[in-house]
């Protein structure tokens, strides 16, 4: 079973049903007593990085992404659940994020309309982690916001797409992979990306 | 990088897609899945379902459709028609929508856009308006589907939406629509000069150089019907056409 995070924010059901599309066999979890056993865990997260924060925290589901990244289940952040990652956000600068991530959570800045809400080029990084994008695809974007990952995380940064300046579209580290996009509403390239993750979900490490 | 989503609209009237469908190799046309299913193969980068429906009766039916839709298609649903609550919203997010259109119900109690933004996030509210030219060069929403005069200017009403939290404006002109002689240009240069939130354009478009006006006009995306219904032209050659003019667009298959 992949655990898709149902922490009370927004639409999660096109998470579960695109990682079914492609074979894997997403549930929604609301609780942390209904994680163990899990072979994969999905962060995902829409509107306010605040909002977010609080309500993961609250649901008791902050300790089960967090095990999970700890112990190298494998691992998806979508959009907020990606910005997750990082220290904080200047969205909310009240509210921290998971912190296995240096770096902050930053206004994109360039000039160009926010929120991005289009799909964009989404290129890999010449030199940096490719499991998760092998090769450029267009994929799906909204936020405004969007992590300056530090120090070694810099070294995680898998892709970026051009919105007024170069943005991060995706992290890579062992166990753990983030996108600011949505995979499950990128058509085609999205499902790709998806299946890829879902392959990664062998069951060699499960949710305790 | 700035790109231009090109987006079919499907009218739902009790649960069947109505305006003329003239499409080979559907088994059924009036199926709004099965539309959106080909749309979403020929490169539609989003698709709006908007629900006509007069009778609250068939509000479930809707949700069915939703629903369905969101098992079939992975790009985003936007959901319009009939939003009058938080709880319409809710729902419709639930069954699989990525963002809720409203209009009339907004025009009444306009917090129910600050409502849905602060309880789901801007994001999802989309705030659409049926907009009428003014002599003078200014435009008068109308609600109910284009039946009532509010006297509300759709500049103002495109700043206070914004302001209240819509993430997203959907502007039709009536007086185009249905006319093919292409979008009302000046509509969309008046609010998205006024607003900076991304503008859909909707209402008029007759062959594909009205879509490319529309985005040199300063529309984030440009919404059809008929073009696409009735197989006069498809989503892909669309987009190629977009692309050879000068507009970025995502490329079919990419």
């Amino acid at each position: 079973m992949i655990a898709v995070l149902d922490y009370g924010i927004g639409n999660l059901r096109s998470a579960e049903k695109a990682l079914q599309r492609v074979g894997g066999d997403a549930r929604l979890v609301d609780r942390a007593q209904d994680a163990p056993g899990a072979v994969g865990v999905v962060l995902p997260g829409v509107g306010a990085f605040g909002a977010c924060a609080r309500a993961l925290r609250s649901s008791g589901l902050e300790e089960v992404a967090r095990a999970a990244l700890a112990s190298g289940v494998p691992f998806l952040g979508v959009c907020v659940g990606f910005q997750l990652l990082f220290e904080g956000s200047e969205e909310d600068p009240r509210e921290p994020g998971l912190g296995i991530l240096a770096g902050v959570v930053r206004r994109v800045r360039g000039g160009l309309k926010l929120p991005q809400m289009q799909w964009n080029r989404t290129t890999p990084v010449p030199g940096g982690p490719h499991a998760l994008l092998p090769e450029e695809r267009w994929f799906y974007y909204v936020h405004s916001y969007a992590p300056v990952p530090e120090g070694e995380g810099r070294a995680w940064v898998a892709a970026t797409c051009d919105y007024g300046g170069e943005v991060v579209a995706a992290v890579e580290g062992p166990g753990c992979w983030a996108t600011q996009f949505h995979p499950e509403k990128s058509g085609a390239a999205g499902l790709e990306l998806l299946a890829r993750f879902v392959a990664t979900c062998d069951g060699r490490t499960t949710v305790g | 990088m700035r790109s231009v989503r090109v987006v079919p609209c499907l009218d739902v009237d009790a649960g069947r897609v109505v305006k003329g469908v003239n499409f080979v190799g559907l088994r059924d046309a009036g199926d709004p899945v099965e539309l959106a299913a080909r749309y979403d193969a020929e490169g539609a980068d989003e698709l709006v379902l908007l629900d006509i429906t007069a009778s609250s009766d068939d509000r479930e039916t809707m949700v069915e459709v939703v629903r369905r839709a969101a098992e079939e298609v992975f790009i985003p649903l936007t959901v319009g028609g009939g939003i009058r609550s938080l709880d319409d919203a809710r729902t419709l997010l639930r069954a699989g929508a990525d963002k809720v259109a409203v209009n009339s119900a907004a025009l009444a109690r306009p917090s129910l856009v600050s409502d849905i933004a602060e309880t789901f996030g801007s994001q999802c509210v989309v705030v659409a308006m049926d907009v009428r030219r003014r002599p003078g060069g200014s435009y008068e929403v109308f609600s109910h589907g284009g039946r009532r005069p509010t006297g509300l200017d759709a500049r103002t009403w495109a700043v206070v939406a914004e302001r209240l939290g819509a993430g997203e404006l959907l502007a039709t002109s009536m007086d185009r629509d249905g006319t093919e002689q292409g979008y009302d240009l000046e509509l969309y240069a008046l609010l998205g000069a006024a607003t900076s939130v991304p503008l859909v354009a909707s209402g008029g478009v007759g062959d594909l150089g009205d879509l490319v006006a529309g985005a040199a006009a300063g529309a984030d995306a440009v919404l059809a019907a008929s073009i696409f219904h009735y197989g006069r032209h498809t989503v892909g050659e669309a987009k190629e056409y977009l692309e050879a003019h000068g507009v970025v667009v995502r490329p079919r298959g990419a």
